[in-house]
């Protein structure tokens, strides 16, 4: 049951992504275009996103733990830090040169665009190396501490 | 030029909030794109593995649904040659890494949960992306 949520989550998801644009990139770089060509619908987007999933959440954790799984998984740092700030500003820069974020760049490869298999392979890698890149600063940390 | 289309733009975010709210409230998971797409990189089949999967899976074929319904496929337009879409997906994939989140983890999840993180992360991405489509726009005239 767990993962048919899961699944129908995921539809959702794509649904909304595609539904509301963001999947085409001219229209979400016109949105960031404040001074040019603005095109507001991202807002309404994000607007409307942000208002059902805050109010869904309150409802939720009133409950101790998610109906089919044994608990909610949130993340604990509560610390702002230069790799926080530094990855959301390399992140916005690749956003805003070519429209795409994670989720609808994933979700436009089903129409088979050369440009979003392009861009989903390359962030792949971005990823990759990232990952990797951190999993050797903590293995050199602990080797210094210990 | 692309059109304001507000209702789209409603119901499509209306989606989003409702995947976020249906993940967290059956699954307890973040509805976070690069996350959840990050996560199947590691190929470690595992649990961790399956739902990451199954999550990507179903955001296919939402997107291909929409595609024949509700979605003008001929309108997707991109900016730049592959060059600039490489350097573009590098940058999406190692700051998603580093910042911990996108637009879908800290933007609609994050900041519902009121996380100082996330709200500092938002911020900052939407700043950054501004400033370089202002730059490439207007600035260097591209």
């Amino acid at each position: 049951m767990g993962k048919l949520i899961v699944f129908i989550s995921g539809v959702l998801f794509g649904t909304g992504v595609t539904v509301s644009g963001m999947v085409n990139p001219m229209k979400v770089l016109n949105f960031l275009d404040i001074s040019g060509a603005w095109d507001p619908t991202l807002i309404l987007v994000m607007g409307a996103a942000l208002l059902v999933t805050l109010i869904g959440y309150q409802i939720i954790f009133k409950r101790k733990v998610p109906l089919f799984a044994s608990f909610f998984r949130l993340p604990t740092s509560q610390h702002i830090d230069a790799k926080l700030l530094g990855g959301a500003a390399l992140f916005g820069v690749g956003w805003g040169l070519s429209g795409f974020c994670p989720g609808p760049a994933v979700a436009s490869l089903v129409f088979g665009r050369t440009e979003s298999i392009t861009f989903v392979i390359a962030m792949a890698a971005g990823m990759i190396l990232a990952t990797q890149i951190q999993k050797l600063q903590r293995s050199k940390a602990g080797q210094i501490s210990s | 030029m692309t059109e304001f289309t507000p209702l789209a733009g409603l119901l499509g975010g209306g989606l989003i909030g409702l995947s976020a709210v249906l993940l967290m409230g059956g699954y307890g998971r973040i509805a976070g794109a690069s996350g959840i797409f990050a996560g199947l990189l590691t190929l470690s089949f595992n649990t961790e593995f399956s739902w990451r999967f199954i999550f990507i899976v179903g955001m296919l074929i939402g997107a291909a649904w929409s595609g024949l319904f509700f979605f003008d496929v001929s309108s997707l337009e991109f900016n730049g040659g592959p060059l600039t879409t490489i350097a573009a997906g590098l940058l999406v994939g190692v700051g998603t890494v580093l910042g911990s989140g996108c637009t879908s983890g800290h933007g609609i999840c994050g900041l519902s949960r009121f996380s100082k993180r996330a709200l500092a992360a938002t911020c900052t991405f939407m700043v950054f992306a501004i400033l370089t489509v202002f730059i490439t726009r207007h600035a260097l005239g591209a």
